[in-house]
Order: structure tokens, then sequence, then C-alpha cells
């Protein structure tokens, strides 16, 4: 008797200490809080953070390395002319409130996000589309008015997640998806809480829940991670802290890179910016290693062009504006300006470019180019610099996935109007051949390097630190998402 | 005493009117249209416009005005550019987290402060009042903030005893209280230091007073003079900081907010002003006004309260 009550008080035991280890919820804190929770009306990259994959799906989506995958959309078929795509729908997915998702949500989305009248941030991903057709429940035809090879990665984007008419007038604070968890809670400031989605049409996520947190300050999220109020930071703030998480044991720290080519911009259009000589001599000031190891804490690539280093088609052309200020001053005497000249730097708030921006100074003042450093809130850079083109020089990271195409755009903010470059995307866009697109993509990453458009700094890293047994988190960020769905605790 | 609150009431009413328009054409003229903020790098300008017109950005700065101001009359204070929810709402959420705290780091701030205050100008000149003196002077030095971080390090992060930031959530009591202990202890501090030192010195300002001397002379001993006698008319330098300490609470607030994240009015305007979401960060704004300008009026009254010269004398 009594040894049975022993054996059976024991079974219990070693049950209740393995339910205790097999974890099934994760704390995820990130600097930034959503504004509000729909990723198809604002450009918050915070948005995506907490929502991409997790919540709302697209019709394709981004895998970890940045390839496109499958996602509501399991197959499609392109037309000969490359100017219908049909898509075929997984079957049986359900929106979290419990009504279809089908080919007529699919055509709701992506006529919302092209209308006329939409709010929506990128609405360039939508414009190629002609016309959206149900054809069954099961399959959307999309019809575009122009070739794009890009258009299966366009749809991959958060802005381009399918949404249910049903839930659109509430989605801001309740947002409704298809994903494999959904959302149940958010006190404004604090926290967002996830759970699992029992009805999820694909593989199950692993965890039971998930909180993201918000903590802003980069002190208090090194506090946050030591007191262990937190399992994973992404897109860790403070990089001078992260040696000291790699060399405890409780933590991991997850290098990768992300989207963002972290750029010196100059004024094309400005004098003295609008020869290439001077543009070629700033290049050459520059010692990008000095900014990484000084701004960044040795937390970045660097890049010779408008390109992510991680994409299968990239090319290193470093060497072309290699660090020279011999050369530069040469140049610089070359262009009818042996004593230099002053020019303007406006930095917005990230620390790239802040401090990125005294060190960059610096260098430039070596070669005789002096600047008057302008610190500049985010919501003025866009007034003054980006849309008022009011700046010889700033510094900023590109963070949207794949955008060399802005080169094409005369009105962008660096004024850059290269004929043959536009041509070349035209040409780009009615490419689907893989390796013809290789070619062509090489070719533009060269024309943009040689011209010496802006000095191209490096590509922006990202620091996860996580506890010791998390795994399946992503190491790059092809774009912002803290995608859960595969994520575990290891036993 | 009624003319007495009449006459302050009025002065209120000015002041709040005068500070919604300076708040309002200071945060108006601030560059950076929250529109552009919002849709990023990529906006086209149809959708910026269409954004501007959601948003009721494209009237003219009078009609913003006094569709904000009139609003805030009847407890409507527009909606958030940013969250798209009720301002009004917002605030009343994040009330919860700062005046809270802010109470409790009062409430900390005097139950230190009188004793201290008291014991230091009771022995006068002896090591007591030496140490304490030297206390509250480091007190007033050191910053809330790198105090504050002193203690995240201290409880936190090696004893564990706290967590670092964030709020339980006032479903529950004491979890509650618990994540607003470090904080309210970092922003009490410094009030403390500065209350003590008024307390003091109030105080043996009026010991040394005739009134004070006759009661002694009637045949009080100093203990009973000072707790029957003097500390009555010692409070009134004693409220006026107090009621300067509660504008400093919810100012201070902001920092300390940032260092423990927590979801109080501090962090909401601090994120709004670098969201540019104009109407939180004036309606906010507006409210601190409000709550000063009431604080104020609640120490004047006080004063009269205290001291019935002042009642006359108005």
């Amino acid at each position: 008797m009594s040894f049975l009550k022993l054996g059976t008080l024991s079974a219990f035991a070693i049950m209740m200490a393995g339910a205790a280890v097999a974890k099934s919820d994760i704390t995820v804190a990130m600097q930034l809080e959503p504004p509000h929770l729909d990723p198809t009306s604002a450009a918050a990259g915070a948005i995506d953070s907490v929502l991409y994959s997790n919540v709302f799906e697209g019709l394709t989506r981004f895998a970890s390395d940045g390839s496109i995958m499958p996602g509501l959309a399991r197959t499609w078929d392109i037309s000969d002319d490359g100017l219908t795509y049909t898509f075929h729908l997984a079957p049986n997915v359900k929106f979290h409130d419990g009504t279809t998702m089908d080919a007529n949500d699919v055509k709701f989305s992506l006529d919302r996000a092209r209308a006329s009248d939409s709010a929506n941030a990128q609405k360039a991903l939508f414009s190629s589309i002609k016309d959206v057709e149900v054809v069954d429940p099961q399959t959307v035809k999309v019809t575009l008015s122009e070739q794009n090879g890009s258009f299966l990665f366009n749809m991959a984007w958060g802005d381009a997640v399918i949404v249910a008419p049903e839930s659109i007038d509430d989605i801001k604070q309740h947002p409704i998806g298809t994903g494999a968890f959904k959302f149940t809670d958010w006190v404004q400031g604090d926290h967002i809480d996830l759970d699992k989605n029992p009805d999820y049409w694909g593989t199950p996520a692993k965890l039971d829940h998930v909180t993201f947190k918000f903590i802003s300050d980069p002190t208090a999220a090194f506090a946050s991670m030591m007191a262990e109020d937190v399992d994973v930071f992404t897109a860790f703030p403070a990089p001078e802290n992260l040696p000291q998480f790699e060399a405890d044991p409780r933590f991991q720290v997850i290098i990768g890179n992300t989207e963002g080519e972290t750029i010196l911009a100059m004024n094309n259009k400005q004098p003295p910016f609008d020869k290439k000589l001077v543009r070629e001599a700033v290049a050459h000031a520059i010692d990008r290693q000095a900014i990484i190891d000084g701004a960044m804490f040795g937390l970045g690539t660097p890049i010779g062009t408008h390109f992510a280093p991680h994409n299968p088609d990239y090319i290193d052309l470093t060497g072309l504006s290699k660090y020279d200020p011999e050369l530069s001053k040469k140049l610089l005497k070359e262009a009818g300006l042996p004593d230099g000249f002053t020019t303007t730097l406006k930095l917005p708030p990230p620390s790239y470019a802040r401090r990125g921006g005294e060190i960059i100074a610096a260098q430039l003042r070596a070669v005789g180019i002096k600047t008057e450093i302008t610190n500049l809130e985010w919501a003025q850079w866009l007034e003054q610099v980006f849309r008022g083109h009011d700046f010889g020089l700033t510094i900023v990271s590109h963070t949207e996935p794949f955008d060399i195409g802005i080169y094409a755009r005369p009105d962008y903010y660096f004024q850059y109007d290269n004929p043959k470059f536009q041509e070349l995307m035209k040409t780009l866009n009615r490419t689907t051949d893989e390796k013809e697109r290789t070619k062509l993509l090489h070719n533009a990453q060269t024309i943009i390097s040689e011209d010496y458009v802006n000095a191209y700094l490096f590509e922006l890293g990202i620091a996860t630190v996580a506890k010791a047994g998390v795994r399946g988190l992503w190491k790059d960020a092809p774009t912002q998402a803290t995608d859960l769905t595969a994520v575990y605790w290891a036993e | 005493m009624l003319r007495y609150v009449l006459k302050r009431l009025v002065s209120l009413v000015i002041a709040l009117f005068v500070a919604s328009i300076v708040i309002f054409v200071m945060v108006e003229v601030v560059p950076g249209d929250p529109a552009s903020y919002m849709l990023g790098m990529n906006a086209q300008p149809d959708t910026l416009n269409a954004l501007r017109d959601e948003l009721g950005l494209n009237g003219s700065m009078w009609q913003r005005y006094l569709s904000w101001a009139g609003g805030m009359l009847h407890g409507d204070f527009g909606t958030s550019y940013t969250y798209r929810t009720p301002v009004a709402e917002m605030i009343g959420d994040r009330l919860w987290v700062s005046l809270p705290l802010a109470l409790y780091a009062l409430a900390l701030s005097t139950l230190i402060a009188f004793p201290a205050g008291i014991w230091a100008a009771s022995k006068r000149g002896k090591p007591a009042d030496l140490g304490v003196m030297a206390v509250t002077q480091l007190g007033v030095a050191i910053p809330n903030f790198w105090f504050a971080m002193l203690m995240v390090l201290v409880f936190a992060i090696n004893l564990h005893w706290f967590s670092a930031g964030g709020f339980a959530g006032w479903d529950k009591f004491f979890p509650a209280m618990k994540s607003l202990t470090l904080p309210a202890i970092a922003l009490a501090l410094p009030q403390a230091s500065i209350l003590a030192r008024v307390m003091r010195s109030s105080l043996l300002d009026t010991l040394s007073e005739d009134f004070v001397r006759t009661a002694r002379a009637k045949g009080l001993s100093k203990r009973q003079a000072l707790w029957r006698h003097a500390l009555r008319n010692a409070m009134i330098p004693v409220l006026t900081i107090i009621g300067l300490q509660f504008s400093f609470l919810m100012a201070g607030a902001i920092i300390i907010e940032n260092v423990f994240y927590l979801p109080g009015l501090g962090r909401l305007v601090f994120q709004a002003i670098s969201a540019r979401d104009l109407i939180v960060v004036e309606s906010v704004v507006m409210l601190l006004v409000f709550a000063v300008v009431m604080v104020n009026f609640a120490v004047d009254i006080a004063y009269a309260i205290v001291d019935p010269r002042l009642r006359v004398g108005a």
C-alpha cells in the first residue's frame, strides 16, 4: 500500500517536474510599440514586428533568409506574357473570428490597398495590379497592367496581408488574421498578448502564449534582460552591452543582417555634389570599418552599393570606394575645389546616424570637407531632407527590402537622374527569368556604385539577445518581423 | 473666505485659458507633419492627403484650436493620430499608473521628511542634525534617474527582488504596488531630502519667534512648545514645497517612467512627441498644467486654513 502510494507520488512528482521544464510561453521585448495594429495602413515597422506571420499572413511570405515562400497561396500559375497570376489558396483557412478565408477576402484586401483613398504606406507595391478576379472560392486571378518581376516578392510584405471585410473597421485595435497566433490583449504602453490559434490551417505554433513588451530605453533594455524579466529582446538597442551577454551562459546573442542599407546620402542636384568627382571624393574619404566599430560596436557589414549582402544577387563593390583620403583630396582638386568646401550634414535620431555622423564629419574634415551638423527628429527629417530636399549630406538606413528601384526615381530625395538606370529597372520589372534578373541586378548595382550616387556605408546589423534555451528565432531580418511560429524552448 | 476662494478661482480659469493657447501654438509651430511621419519614406502624395483629411489636419489653425479647446471643455480630448483611440481614454488609462505613482512617491517623501526634519530641528547642532543634513545634501545632489538605475542594478539584476520595470496591472493590488515601489522610491528620495531641509529650517525659524518664547515662559517644555505651537506655523513653507513637488513629481515621472518602462503619462507624452502625435502632446501637457494649477489652488486654500491672517489679507 505504502509502496503504491510512494510510487504514485513519485510518478506525480516526475510529471510535475516535466511540466515545469516544458515552457510554452515566451516574453519578447522590443524597443518600439506599434501605434496601432493594422499593418496595411502605416509605415511603422513595429506593427510588422509583432503581427507579421504570427497573426497576419499574405499570399506569399518571407523566409528568414529573405527568400519568398508560399503563404496563403500554396501554388500559383503565371501566364506566358507574365501579366496574369492565378493563385491557388490553401483550403480550410479560417480567420481568428471563425469566418472563412477565401478568394473574396483576397480580392477585398488587394482592392482596398490599391484604392484611391487607401492609406497603405506602400501603395506602390500594388500599382501594377489592373484587376483582381475571384475564379472560385479557392482561386484568385490577378491581372497586371505591366510585367512585374517583383510581384510575388511584393505580395510577401506586411502591407499586403490578407484581411477580412467583417473585421476591418476594428482592425487597428483588434486585429483578426489567419496566422498561427491570435491577438488577445493590448495594454497600451506596456504589452500585447497573443495566444496559440488552435484552429490554424498550417503547421501549428509550438508556443501556447506570447507576450510582447515595449522597452524603449537602452539602459532599461539591458536591465530587463539581466533581471530575466524578458526571454528575448529583438533588435537589442545597446550594442555596447552585447559582449556581456555573449559571456553569460544564461544568454545567447544572435547576430544577423537586416534589409537596412545605411548610406551617406548626397544631394545629387545641389552643388558641389552635382559633380561626380566630388561625390567620388566623399566616397573615398570614408573609412567604413571605423564607423562600424565606432558607432555600431562592430555590428554591420560594409557595402559598396545599395544591396543587401545576404541576397544571392549581391556583388561586393566596396573596392570602388575604398578608403583613400589622398585620392579624395586629389579628386577634389580635379573638381576645382582644392580647399574643400562646406556643406550640411543632417542627422535623424537613430544612433547609427548620430554617432556615425560625428565620425564621418571628422573623416570628411581630414580631406577638407567641412560639415555643419544638424540633429533632426524623424518628422523634421522627413519634411526637410526627404520631401524638401534641403540638405547636402545625410545619413539614413533604407530598411525596405530590395529597394534598389528608388534610384530610378529622379524626384527621390537624393535626386539621381540617370535614364540608363531607369531603363534598366523597367527591363528588370519585365523579366521573370532568374538568370537574366541576376545579370540585370549586377549591372544595376554597378551603375550606381560607379556613379557614386551616395557613399555606401554598411548593412545595418541586428542583434537578438535571448535566453539560452530559446530555439527557432530568425537570424536575419528580411523584413521587420519577429516570426515566432517556429520558436520553442529546448528541454 | 468665500471671496478669497472666488478670487483664486478666477485667476485659475485665466491661467488655464492662456496656457491652452500657448501650448497649442507652441506645439503647432514645431515643424514636422504627423501624416508623413506615419506613412514613412514610401508614401505617395495622394495617400498623404487622404490621411491628412482623415486626421483633420487640413483645417485652419483656428478651426483646430477651437475644436480642440471646445472639446476639452466637455471632456473630449480628440482622437490620437497614431493610436487612433480617444485621447481621453488613453490619458485615463495612463493616469492609473502615473497618479498612484506620484501619490506613492509623495507619501514616501513626506513620511521620510517630516520625522527627519523635526528630529534634526529638535537636535539642532548635534550629531543627529548634522547627520540628517549630510544625508539630505546627498539626496538633493543625486539625480533621480541615476539613483533609479542603481536600484535596478541592486534590487532587480543582482538580488532579483523586484523586476527591472513594467507594470503588473491593477487587477492584483500587491504586485501592482510592488512594480511601483522602486520608481516611487527613486522619485521620492530627492523630494524627501528637500522637504526635510525645508521642514528643519522652517521649524528653527518659528522656534526663535516671540510666541514660542512666550509659550516656553508660560512653562511649556521645549518639546511641547514645538509640537503645540511651532509646528503648525512652520507648515506654510512646507506646504508650498509639497505643492511644488507634486508638479515636479509629474514631470520627473517622464524620466523615471522611461527608466522603468512604466505605461504612464510621462512615457505617453515622450512617445507622442517623437511620433508627432500632436493632439496627445497638447492634451497631456494641458492636463499637467491643469493639475499643477489645481494643486496650487489647493495649497492656497490650505494656507488660508493654516494661517487665518491670509483670509483677511485677501
